[in-house]
Formats: C-alpha cells, structure tokens, sequence
C-alpha cells in the first residue's frame, strides 16, 4: 500500500486528495469535494494530462499573435512536444474564437484551437 | 453629453456591470475604456481555469472575456474605446479623451466604478540594488509574451507568488525560458494551489517562501539577483543570501485598486483593500456612484468579479429607478434612509466588501466577500450580530490568497448591532 | 577641428554647451552614455540653494549665488518649472542654534537674502510636519526646486538648436597634444593671450581626443565629466586630481504625499554633506534623501538596504510622519566629491586650453548656469570667438497636455489627435507628448530618455501599464525594431527576441 497526496486542480478549490495505491491499482480516493476531483485523482496517478495554453503567430492581423488552448487535456509528457509544434505554425487572420489551428496535436487526436478573435490589421488611427 | 448611466472600465466588471444594467432596464448606458478592446486584462491572461462557476466550463481569459462582450454587443450597449477618463467630479461629471471626441464631458446620473487594479512595482517595495532594464512586473511580461509576441527574456527569477508570477513561470517555461526560482516573502504563497501545482510543480520550479530579493545586480540589464531568507517579520536574515544569475526579475507581489479617479471624487476608501467604502448595493460614499471588481477589492477568480459586478449594475439601476420615481412625483429620493448596520472584520479577517448594509432596504441577501489575514486550519467563518451567531461555516483551511465569503439573509438579522465576522 | 569638445553631458556640461553655443565656434559635446544627464545630474536634489553653505570667497559660494540668483529667468527662457519654496534648515537642539547663526552670518557675507532664524512656533506655522524635536530653524525664502532633467535637458536643447554637436555612447580613452605647430610667419600671438610658450591654443595644435569611436581634435576642452572628471583631467596634467564618488540614495514618493513638506527641509548640515532632506518636487512628488557614503566605483549607482535605511531613519529627525508607504521608487545617485572640497574651475596650469569643471558636487546644480556662462566667457576670450548675431535663447518645453486648460487641452487634440491618446496613465502623458519627445532637437532616443522628458513612466505604476505602448512609438518613431528598443545605455535591451 502506498499513499500519493495530490492538490486538486480541477477548480481554484485545491482539494488536497489522497490516493492510495496497491501496485497500480487504486484503492481509495479520499479528500475530494466533487467528482471532478475523484476524476483528476484517477488520472494523474495513472497517466496525468494538462490542457496547454499558448499562442501561435499570425500574419496580417492587429496582434502579431493569437491565443491558443488544446481543447481537452493532453498527456502531461507532451507538452513540450505540443510546444513545438506550436512554434511552426502561423495562420492569417482572421482568427476567431474556436477556429481549429491544428487538427491533431502530437498524434493525440486533440486540436488546438483558438482563444481570441484577431481581425485584420486595420490602417492606423 | 448627458447619460443615464456611465461604467468606467471596460473588463469583465465593467462588462458584467453593463450587461445586469441593461437588464434591470437601464438602456442610455456608455461603457469608456482606455484599451483598443474590451475585456480588460483578460484578453491576456491566455490561461484556461476562467469560468467554472459563471459558465460551468474551463474557459481562457479572452474566451471567458469574450462571451459578455457578445452579450454587451446583442444588448447593443454603447461603448468607447482608447478613451481615458481623466477626471471625476462628486457631481458625476466625468472628463474623458480619446483621438477621436477629443476631450469631452460626460455628466451622468449613476456610474459604476470599474476601472480594476495594477501591479505593485519594484520601487514600492524598496528593493535595493541597480535599475537595470529586465525588471517587469508580472502583469506587463504577460501582455508582451502572450498579445505582443514578445520574450521578455530567457533567465528568469520572480519575485512574489501571486497567481499572475506563477502563470508567467509555466508561460515563460513554455517559451523557453529557464525559470530559475519564485521566492516568496510570506511564509505561505499567494496564489491559488492549482497553479502551484500546474505552474510550477509540474515544470520543477522552486518556490522559496520566507525569502526575498535583496539585491540586483546589472547597470544596463540584469545579470541576477540576490535573495535572502526573512525573519518573521519579513527581514532578511544576513548570511542566508544565495545569488541566481538572470537576466530578468519578474515581480508578482500584490495588486492595489486603481482609485486614482474616485480620490478625485472625494469618494471615501477603506486604508485596508485601497477601494471604495461600499454598503450592500455596492453603492459608495458619493450617491449614484458604485464600485465593483477589482477596483473594489483585489479579487482572484474572475466569476466573484462578474457576480458582484452584475450586483452593481443591479443596484445602479434600482438606483436610476427611484431616481427617476421620484423626479416623477417630486419628492427627493433618499436611498439611505435606515441607520447603517457595520460589518466589522473581527478576528482572523482582514476586510469586509461591504462595509456596511442598511437592514430595512437590503434586498433578500447579501454576499459579503472577505479575506483573512492568515492561513488558517480546520477553522470556521462565523458571523455575529452583537452575541447573536448568524451563521457558521466549516473550512478546512483558510487562506489570505483566496478570497472567501459568506451570504447574509435579512431574516437573520435584527437591530442596529454591529455585524462581526470572524474566523474561528 | 573643433574649438571646442565639452566632455561630459550632464548640468555643468549642457550649462557650458548653452553659454558657448551664444558664441561663433565649432563645439561638440562628447557624452559616453546614451542620452543628457544620465549620471550625476541625473539623481539629484533638484534643490537651487540659497547659497548660505559653501565658506565664503569659495568658488562654490560665488557660483551658487550667481548661478541661483538667475535660475528663475533662466528656467522662464528654458519653459521649464521653478518653484521658490524657500527652505528651511532644521535643529533639533539649542547649540544648534548656534550652528544656525553661523550659517546666516556664512549667508549673509556671501549675499544670501532675506535669511532669518524661526523659533518652533513660526517653524510648525510654515511646515506642520516637522519633527515635534525641531527647536529651530534657519529659513532662506530664496531657496527654490527645480527639475533636475528638465534644466539639463533644455540647456542641452538651446545648444543644439545653436549648433552645438552632441555624440552620445562615445567615451574619452586618451587625451594627447599633437606635435607643436611652428608659429606661421607674420602672426604673433596677441599679448594677454597667454599659454605655453606665449602661443595661442590654435598655434599649438590644440588635442587629439581618442575615444571609444575614433579621434577629435580640438583647440580646447572642458572637462566636465562628473565622478570621471579625474580621469579626464590626469590625462593632461601632472597635478593630479582624484574625486571621490560619493553616494547618495533617495526614496521618490506618490504625488498624494506631495504636500507633507512645502519647503525644503534640511537637517544641520555635516562634513559629508548637507545631510537627509525632505522636498516636495516640482512636479508634485516628495523627496527624500539622500545619505553620503564614499564608494570607490564610479558606477556605483545601486541603493542599499543599509542605504535606504539611514535615509529613513535621518529623514525622521526633522520632519515627523514621513508617509514611506507611498515611495513609488528609490534610486541613487553620486556626487563628484574632490579632496579640496571645493569647486576646480578654470583653465588647467599646466595644459594651455584645457579647462576643468571638476568636483562639482552640492552646490553643482545651483551653480551650473554661472559655471556655464564662467566657462563661455574662459573660453570665448582664449580663442577670440566672436558672439553670434542671433542665437537661440528661449526654447519651448514638451507640451504638457495635462496643465492645460480644458479649451486648449480641446484645441491640440483637433489639431492632433495623438494628443488624444493617453500613453502613461499615472502621469497623463499623451502619445502627442511622447512624440513630440522624441522628434525634438536632441531627442529622445530610448525609453528612460522618453521618461526625463515627458514623465511618462515616472508615476506610481513606474511603467507597468505603458511600457509596451512607449517602446511601440519609440520604436515607430525612430525606425527600430521593437526588440532594439533599450531603457538607457548600451545593453539594456528590454527584449530578447519573439516568443515565435
């Protein structure tokens, strides 16, 4: 038996939850407020994901670049490799909020989507 | 230029603020905001965790931003933008400029306050050593890694554990800075723990409590900095200093409302959270004129500033309602009638956000938000009316970095006694 | 060749650059940082003393009721602020009193006005805030506050507009004399012209300056090079100078602590200097400072914990309640401090042409006006250089849109709606103003450059919000790229790239 003491970060609660262990099966879950929490506790023991916040450039739009999320939680070990292939992309504007900037980020079948909404380069004043 | 109602600032109070107005009736609203776009400092803070209580989902600042702009543009609300207002008059005569009106008044008959906070600096705190360039506040590195496509720098220490230092750790590490430590002078962090966890756990980035930054060195950029463990006071102890070569100090270490226009008003500030004295209708000491968010109290989620800003447009439209009954009918309006009820921050609590509520006219409850002014384990938030416990709510631990609150119902209260909260 | 290099563009080297720029001449001013006062005008008192400290028959007592007794018509011509807010030298003891009389005699014999000594009641009359210890106090009404850029600054500008050159990021390394000229044939040196050899500086063949950027020559120098003045001046002669940087550290505080003191206030002066002051700016801000530690390093600019301590604790002495929760930033700064302590002005003994302004500490900023028109009049006789027909005196300041009435605030941004967009928050200052900054004679070309001369940046957030905003214009204006944007000098970039 093993105890693993985790800090929720399903919400700004940051449930301090208790995991613990027979091997790699789970026995018990406990200071957890909600189901999210049990949910996170499963998942970070066994294969942890994060949900990554960057942005990519843009050409032609009124920012140099547009804010961009994975739109659900990759494994926490790619997100450097997410990074990455952040860093080669570049769209035109105009973005918008929910426009999908890459298809299937680090072979995980998740796209990366747009945050904000970038509208062309307008003339100065 | 005549308004029923003007809302200074354009983020999410603001927007919040309007959005409630709109809705209780007021339609002659004008949102002035200083930025190129609404939203505030959200369209920066490109994280996600924005959202969860207003909107049940995890949004990212500009997404969670750009749903109440939707809702001010359906509502066709008024709004300028790159306008600052430079003055605010105790009669509600506001003096604005942008490129465009040039310099103009506005004279209205309820404003709402929402101009938000900004960062503590470096010289605030006295720290010694060089004034190099690579110095930022958290808040300014984050506008320009994340809107302007900029890195700050690659080597980076950061001073104060504030949610924005630690969201800038993971955003610097993301872009390939090396973040070498966060050092924080309390002897708990300011920040929420999820980001603790998510921000600087996860990328193995030190966080020091009970240290700080002592000296910098560099002329021209910083070439690092020295920090020190502190005594509980929050002196340094001499011979625990440690230097970290770096070239950029990021500082996250505090945020104070921006009053700067309600001084001018002569509107009265609590010397504790820097922003308005307010009563249960987030109304302040000059009539008509009501505060919310940040420029209120320092907030750290989001969904508090859009609730207690929507309380804020509610109540500037009650407000333009008995105004304009009474213009009506010819008498003069008074809103605060009743003897004011206090709300004392007793023992374990820093503040109240109000200060004070008037019994008779409140409306069924009221939220009262607070902080306390330690960490605190196995506690509970208990509210008295003279020896009358009105409530008590178990916690099991209670931190100055997150903000708590408490409901109070008009049923549970009865004469003019002063209400106490405190944390036991 | 010029006739003249000025080595060093802070006060006393903007002051000398204005004066001679009133003459025919070719003159240069050589400054190895980035931009005007950038080292020891910069941190400064900005105090005009009424000029009852320096011992009498002093060079600085002479200079600094020269130079103080012009400073209101100067700062007039130059459209800067002046404020006469007299001050007031504070004891807390009875023998002090005596100290106090021995100034105001000091005062009186170096024709200092209007100085009078005040009991504890006259005293908390003119400043509530004084230290409830405070016995007596010796009140000079001439006394005035400047700022310390901006008269810089504006000296530096009327130069400019004369046609004085300025080369920044350019620093001395070795002063030489060429190989002497023979005398042309049929031109004998005028009589009461006298240098070496009885020649004039042009016959001699003048300097050779070797800097970090290549080679001048030059009939005559002024060494006007603050804590490095020296250096500068042991390149030349064998009498040897060695000034001592001493440092000063100072706490600025919110524009809502402006009005704790209306007067300067001193405590009773000591052999470091004149000790801990508290003084309202002109621009409304409280100053507090500054201590005197003699360091060794000549870039000795950082503050100390130590530092800002003492400044605190003497600050305390004589003025009560000093509201230190609203220092927006401290800073330090040095003086030129020399053995003699006194003034060295004048032409060297032993190089002909070659004129120092060394150990210009405290009374330095006061004096700068007289040391400048001294140095001009040195100068202008050694090499017969006739005055100009019609040299620019006067100079507009940067618009300063927020002391405008509403009318005009109206009128400029219709004209030009970049007066219409707010840059610096804190501040009030408009894009119009930053612009305005840059592209004027001798503009600013980064962004602490931007800040002496608009204010933008120097408020309560110390940049937080404009930052980006001012080196985007900056950037525009100058055709950089953002990321080449720096703060000051040589390496003080504020970027290091892009994030993609």
């Amino acid at each position: 038996m093993s105890e693993r003491n985790l800090t929720c970060i399903g919400c700004p609660l940051g449930c301090m939850i208790t995991v613990t262990m027979q091997g790699e099966t789970i026995e018990k879950i406990t200071g957890n407020t909600c189901k999210r929490g049990e949910a996170y506790a499963r998942t970070e023991v066994t294969a942890p994901v994060r949900t990554v916040t960057s942005t990519v450039k843009v050409t032609g739009g009124s920012l140099p670049v547009v804010s961009v999320k994975t739109k659900a939680d990759i494994p926490k070990e790619k997100i450097f490799a997410c990074m990455e292939e952040l860093n080669a992309v570049k769209v035109k504007a105009p973005v918008h909020i929910g426009d999908v900037i890459l298809e299937n980020v680090c072979e995980t079948g998740i796209p990366v989507v747009a945050t904000s909404n970038i509208e062309y380069k307008c003339s100065k004043g | 230029m005549e308004k029923e109602l003007v809302i200074i600032g354009g983020g999410p109070a603001g927007l919040a603020a309007a959005v409630a107005a709109y809705d209780a009736g007021v339609r002659d609203i004008l949102i002035l905001e200083r930025d190129e776009r609404l939203g505030g400092i959200l369209n920066q803070c490109i994280h996600n965790g924005f959202g969860l209580h207003t909107f049940k989902e995890e949004l990212t600042g500009p997404e969670y931003a750009s749903r109440f702009i939707k809702q001010v543009q359906e509502r066709k609300i008024d709004y300028k933008l790159h306008t600052m207002v430079l003055d605010l008059s105790g009669e509600k005569v506001i003096t604005a400029m942008n490129r465009k009106d040039g310099l103009f008044q506005i004279k209205a008959k309820a404003i709402i306050l929402a101009m938000g906070c900004r960062e503590r600096s470096r010289g605030a705190l006295n720290i010694p050593g060089y004034r190099p360039a690579g110095i930022y506040s958290a808040g300014t590195a984050q506008r320009l890694v994340n809107m302007e496509g900029f890195m700050p720098g690659k080597e980076v220490v950061i001073l104060g554990s504030g949610d924005i230092g630690l969201i800038m750790a993971r955003r610097m590490t993301l872009e390939g800075a090396k973040v070498k430590v966060v050092a924080e002078l309390m002897p708990y962090s300011g920040g929420l723990k999820r980001n603790i966890v998510q921000c600087l756990d996860d990328y193995d980035i030190p966080l020091k409590l009970s240290h700080t930054v002592v000296d910098i060195q560099g002329k021209d950029r910083v070439t690092g900095i020295t920090l020190a463990k502190v005594d509980e006071k929050g002196k340094p102890i001499p011979g625990t200093e440690e230097y970290y070569s770096c070239d950029t100090l990021l500082l996250s270490v505090g945020l104070l409302p921006e009053n700067e226009l309600s001084k001018k008003a002569n509107i009265s500030l609590s010397p504790v959270t820097g922003g308005p004295v307010v009563d249960e209708t987030l109304a302040t000491s000059v009539k008509g004129v009501f505060a919310c968010g940040n420029v209120l109290h320092v907030h750290d989620l989001v969904d508090f500033v859009s609730q207690e800003a929507a309380w804020a447009g509610k109540s500037a439209a009650a407000y333009l309602e008995a105004a304009g009954a009474a213009a009506d009918n010819g008498t003069i309006q008074h809103h605060t009638e009743s003897e004011p009820v206090l709300i004392t921050p007793a023992q374990g609590v820093r503040y109240t956000v109000p200060v004070y509520l008037h019994p008779e006219e409140m409306k069924e409850q009221v939220t009262v938000r607070f902080r306390v002014s330690g960490v605190k384990k196995d506690c509970a938030i208990v509210a008295y009316q003279g020896e009358t416990e009105l409530l008590r709510k178990k916690r099991p631990v209670v931190a100055p970095g997150e903000m708590e609150s408490v409901v109070l119902k008009k049923e549970m209260l009865s004469g003019n006694e002063d209400i106490r909260i405190c944390i036991e | 060749m010029y006739d003249a290099v000025i080595i060093g563009a802070g006060v006393t080297g903007c002051a000398c650059a204005m004066e001679l720029s009133y003459c025919e001449g070719k003159v240069l001013v050589l400054e190895k940082e980035s931009d005007v006062c950038c080292q020891t005008s910069k941190a400064n008192s900005g105090i005009v003393h009424a000029g009852y400290d320096a011992k009498p028959g002093s060079r600085k007592a002479e200079m600094n009721v020269r130079g103080a007794a012009g400073m209101e018509e100067l700062c007039r011509r130059l459209d800067i602020p002046y404020v006469k807010n007299g001050s007031l030298v504070i004891s807390n003891s009875e023998e002090g009193k005596e100290e106090l009389t021995r100034l105001l005699n000091q005062g009186k014999e170096n024709g200092v006005k209007d100085l009078q000594i005040l009991g504890k009641e006259e005293l908390l009359k003119l400043e509530p805030h004084l230290s409830p210890e405070a016995k007596y106090g010796l009140y000079a009404p001439t006394a005035a506050i400047v700022c310390p850029f901006e008269l810089t600054i504006a000296m530096g500008e009327v130069a400019a507009m004369n046609g004085v050159e300025f080369r920044f990021r350019e620093a001395v390394t070795k002063i030489t004399r060429p190989a002497q000229k023979t005398p042309e044939a049929g031109k004998t040196p005028e009589a009461g012209k006298t240098a070496e050899h009885g020649t004039t500086p042009k016959d001699q063949g003048g300097f050779r300056i070797e800097t970090t950027k290549g080679i001048i020559e030059t009939h005559t120098i002024i060494n006007a090079a603050g804590v490095y003045a020296d250096e500068i001046h042991n390149m030349v002669s064998s009498h040897k100078l060695n000034i001592t940087p001493r440092k000063g550290e100072y706490y600025l505080l919110d524009k809502e602590a402006g009005e704790h003191v209306s007067h300067t206030i001193f405590s009773l002066p000591t052999k470091a200097g004149k000790g801990v002051l508290v003084a309202p700016t002109t621009h409304g801000n409280l100053l507090v400072g500054p201590n005197a530690v003699d360091i060794g390093e000549k870039e000795g600019t950082n503050t100390t914990g130590a530092g800002l301590l003492e400044v605190l604790e003497k600050s305390s002495r004589h003025v009560a309640d000093v509201p230190l929760k609203k220092v927006i930033t401290s800073f330090a700064g040095l003086r030129a401090h020399e053995e003699g302590d006194d003034f060295i002005i004048g032409e060297v003994e032993d190089a002909s042409g070659f004129f120092d302004c060394a150990g210009i500490e405290s009374p330095g900023l006061s004096s700068a006006p007289a040391i400048g028109e001294y140095m001009a009049k040195l100068i202008s006789a050694k090499l017969e250089l006739p005055p100009k027909d019609n040299p620019v005196k006067e100079r507009k300041g940067v618009t300063r849109m927020r002391e405008l009435p509403f009318e005009k605030r109206q009128e400029l941004v219709k004209e030009n709606p970049a007066f219409g967009t707010i840059v610096c928050r804190c501040e009030e200052i408009s894009e119009g103003e930053i612009i305005e900054a840059i592209r004027r004679p001798l503009g600013a070309t980064t962004i602490d450059g931007i800040k002496r001369r608009t204010r933008a940046g120097m408020g309560r957030c110390q940049a937080g919000f404009c930052l980006p905003k001012t080196m985007e214009i900056l950037a525009r204006e100058t055709n950089q790229s953002i990321e080449d944007i720096q703060k000051n000098g040589e390496g003080s970039k504020y970027l290091v790239g892009k994030t993609k």
